[in-house]
């Protein structure tokens, strides 16, 4: 295809990703190095119901005409980074300097909001990430050796978690592990212990994020490894079989290896997708044990009588660094492959 | 949600037409737009329905009614034009709209068409009126009488009361969680602090000043009775907001909680409450803490602002639309349903809650600017200390270092 003709397919495209991600993503930067201005407190009279009483106030004339001379606020540099919200490099500085130990540290640190997200996430993205495509795969593998009548409804049946919304999944999963619902009752009866619950056992409630993570994300892998399998050559399977190769061996050195550049593909959707996890801390309503960073984004948005724009910013910023960062090797190996076959 | 409300609303006000119960006629001067976003409980939904009355040819009304307004108000009040008239708030959601001036002085609208507000409803700021309250609400004690008979135990007056006759309940083998609290991480757990703290007298910040004060003998004190009530509750106490200790009470699984006034009514009916219990269920003024007088729970309003980016035909519409929907006919009409703080209000049983905190000298929820903040932090905060896992004071530590980080951010400390 020449040159232009090609620029001329992709343009509206590259103006779309320009206006619709790279723009919004250089505005949230910008907006992570500014904090608010300084509030202009005057003490006034409050006359409510209940009485009256002299209370602060914010002096909205005055802070009008701040806010139309800067409208972003004041420039703060970092600090919206390096803050006790965020990376907390003083408070980890002194937990280090003064913690009895190692592990001690660890734990003083999952103190810290953001620390605490970002081991959820992590675990949850290294955990669900693996386990996921494995059972996804399974799955793939089972559906193939289906007679064609069996399949559609099959591969109905194991799309399903994808179809639910996850909110809605999430819902689901913890309402049946409520101490009332059918799972956290069971789990009561199980273990004989009438205490357990979902909210106030950190152990519990994680092992249920990440099989419900698994739970919702194998199909997406099903799907994609159910395709790839038909573009298997049966050429090449059968001589396997001739030359004397099981099931197993099969599967492992003909249909894995042909799958190998899917499930680099698979990997890095799912790495991004999981490592942004959201619905289920919600869903659960297990902010007490489990966090996020898209939940601390959100937390900064929503649940304040003022947003907070900046803080939201930055660990925005910090999100599409992290993700960058679990991407890089993926990336950087197609990059090897594609330059490897160009020559 | 708002579809859904707008055809109920229309149906319901179908309804009262078809029944001949349409009580005061509502006639509006002028032509203009009303729109009004709402919290979503009862009696906002009478209000809002009532002023629904007041549409005709020339006024249009809808109305949204809706937990997540909160939310909701601060961006649709920014747009010009805004994309509700009427905010209709409490003590703590109107400071953002203040705080961003996104609502209108109203004390030309009083003086021309506010005959039937009562001086007290007046929420003045600096001198201006800048919403009109028709609702008083605060947690208080619901109690089981039965239960506390069998006891042997007078009403509790205190937390510490709570406490103790939590104990003897549980001994003599009556109930084996008699005490709930809207303990679950967020927005509950915080109002729970922030209810005790009130009740100590002591103030959550420093006078004059966004810095904070909780870091005392008050603020361990009112830490150590939230936990040691957390020790008669369910173990599922971390699942419970204020809804769900509604639904723990109605099953017949506790005998005393400190809940909202507004959930009142719905307690002791017995067309929607559990028979055997509703028939039990009796309301007192909230608590005292640590010995002292105060009640310890915030007062509330509930009341109505108008946007300022709207039309002044829009606002003097929308104004006198809701002084229609809080009238008093319309009150009268609905008297059980709330505390209302409408002229010729006769308050019922389901009212004594609220009063007796007012009566008993509760302080307002505080409306400083920051004070959103340190609720925000309280709430999450405290979920590692209420679920065991953390000491007071590591929680205050955390609490303080949280809303100062936010507070920077905010502008409200250097």
């Amino acid at each position: 295809m020449p040159h232009r003709t090609f620029m001329a397919f992709i343009f509206p495209s590259i103006l779309a990703m320009v206006l619709f991600i790279t723009l919004p993503i250089f505005s949230v930067i910008v907006q992570s190095v500014f904090v608010e201005h300084e509030a202009v407190l005057i003490a006034v009279e409050n006359c409510t119901p209940f009485g009256c009483s002299d209370q602060t106030t914010v002096d909205t004339e005055a802070m009008a005409e701040l806010r139309a001379e800067k409208p972003l606020g004041q420039f703060a540099g970092l600090s919206n980074y390096l803050n006790r919200n965020h990376l907390a490099i003083g408070e980890v500085g002194e937990i280090f300097r003064t913690a009895p130990g190692f592990v001690a540290a660890l734990g003083q640190l999952m103190n810290l909001p953001f620390y605490r997200a970002l081991a959820f996430t992590l675990t949850y993205t290294f955990i669900v990430t693996p386990f996921a495509m494995a059972l996804g795969f399974a799955i793939a593998l089972a559906v193939n050796t289906l007679p064609r009548m069996a399949r559609g409804p099959a591969i109905f049946a194991s799309i399903l978690p994808m179809i639910i919304t996850p909110l809605v999944g999430s819902l689901i999963l913890a309402w049946m592990f409520h101490p009332a619902g059918i799972l956290g009752a069971g789990l009561q009866t199980l273990t004989g212990d009438p205490g357990l619950s979902l909210k106030t056992s950190a152990v519990l409630s994680w092992i249920v994020l990440l099989v419900y993570g698994i739970w919702t994300n194998a199909p997406f892998s099903f799907v994609v490894f159910y395709a790839g399998l038909q573009t298997v050559p049966q050429d090449t399977v059968e001589s396997a079989r001739i030359d004397g190769a099981n099931r197993w061996e099969v599967t492992r050195f003909v249909i894995m290896p042909h799958l190998g550049p899917l499930a680099t593909f698979v990997a890095l959707v799912q790495l991004m997708d999981n490592f942004r996890v959201f619905e289920p801390v919600v869903g659960f309503s297990s902010e007490a044990t489990a966090t996020s960073l898209s939940w601390l984004v959100y937390n900064d948005l929503v649940s304040q009588d003022a947003q907070q724009f900046g803080s939201a910013s930055a660990t925005s910023v910090i999100t599409i660094i992290g993700v960058i960062v679990l991407l890089l090797p993926v990336l950087v190996r197609t990059w090897r492959e594609f330059n490897s076959k160009a020559v | 949600m708002t579809r859904f409300w707008k055809a109920n609303a229309v149906s319901l006000l179908a309804l009262a037409i078809g029944a001949g119960a349409a009580l005061a006629e509502c006639k509006v001067e002028g032509a203009g737009n009303v729109a009004i976003l709402s919290n979503d409980f009862e009696a906002l939904r009478i209000v809002n329905t009532a002023a629904a009355e007041c549409a005709s040819d020339t006024v249009k009304v809808s109305s949204n009614a809706t937990t997540e307004h909160k939310n909701i108000q601060g961006p649709a009040l920014t747009a010009n034009p805004a994309e509700y008239t009427v905010a209709v708030v409490a003590n703590n959601s109107i400071v953002p709209l203040l705080n961003d001036g996104l609502i209108r002085p109203l004390d030309d609208l009083v003086a021309k068409y506010g005959q039937d507000l009562q001086p007290n409803q007046l929420i003045k700021i600096d001198g201006k009126v800048m919403a009109i309250a028709f609702l008083g609400n605060g947690q208080h004690l619901f109690y089981r009488k039965d239960i506390l008979e069998k006891a042997g135990l007078e009403v509790p007056k205190s937390y510490e009361d709570m406490v103790a006759a939590a104990k003897v309940i549980k001994e003599k083998g009556l109930m084996e969680h008699p005490l709930a609290a809207s303990d679950k991480p967020g927005w509950d757990l915080a109002a729970e602090f922030v209810n005790r703290f009130l009740g100590t007298g002591a103030d959550l910040f420093k006078e004059g000043s966004a810095e904070l004060n909780i870091d005392s003998d008050q603020g361990r004190l009112v830490l150590a009775n939230m936990r040691e009530m957390t020790a008669y509750m369910s173990p599922d106490y971390l699942n419970f907001d204020a809804n769900e200790i509604s639904k723990v009470w109605d099953a017949n699984q506790t005998a005393m909680m400190v809940q909202w006034g507004s959930l009142a009514g719905a307690a002791v009916d017995p067309a929607k409450a559990n028979p055997d219990v509703a028939a039990n269920t009796a309301f007192a003024g909230a608590p005292t803490i640590g010995g002292g007088t105060i009640p310890g729970a915030a007062l509330w309003w509930d009341g109505f602002a108008i946007a300022k980016n709207i039309s002044d035909e829009d606002a003097a519409v929308s104004f006198q639309a809701m002084v229609h929907g809080i009238s008093p006919a319309v009150v009268a009409e609905h008297s059980a349903v709330a505390t209302w703080l409408v002229k010729g209000f006769q308050p019922g049983p389901t009212a004594e809650g609220v009063i007796a905190n007012a009566t008993g000298g509760a302080k307002a929820y505080p409306m400083q600017p920051y004070m959103g903040l340190l609720h925000t932090a309280l709430s999450t905060e405290l979920a590692d200390f209420i679920a065991g896992k953390e000491e007071a004071d590591q929680a205050l530590k955390d609490v303080a270092a949280a809303y100062g980080a936010a507070a920077k951010e905010g502008g409200f400390i250097k």
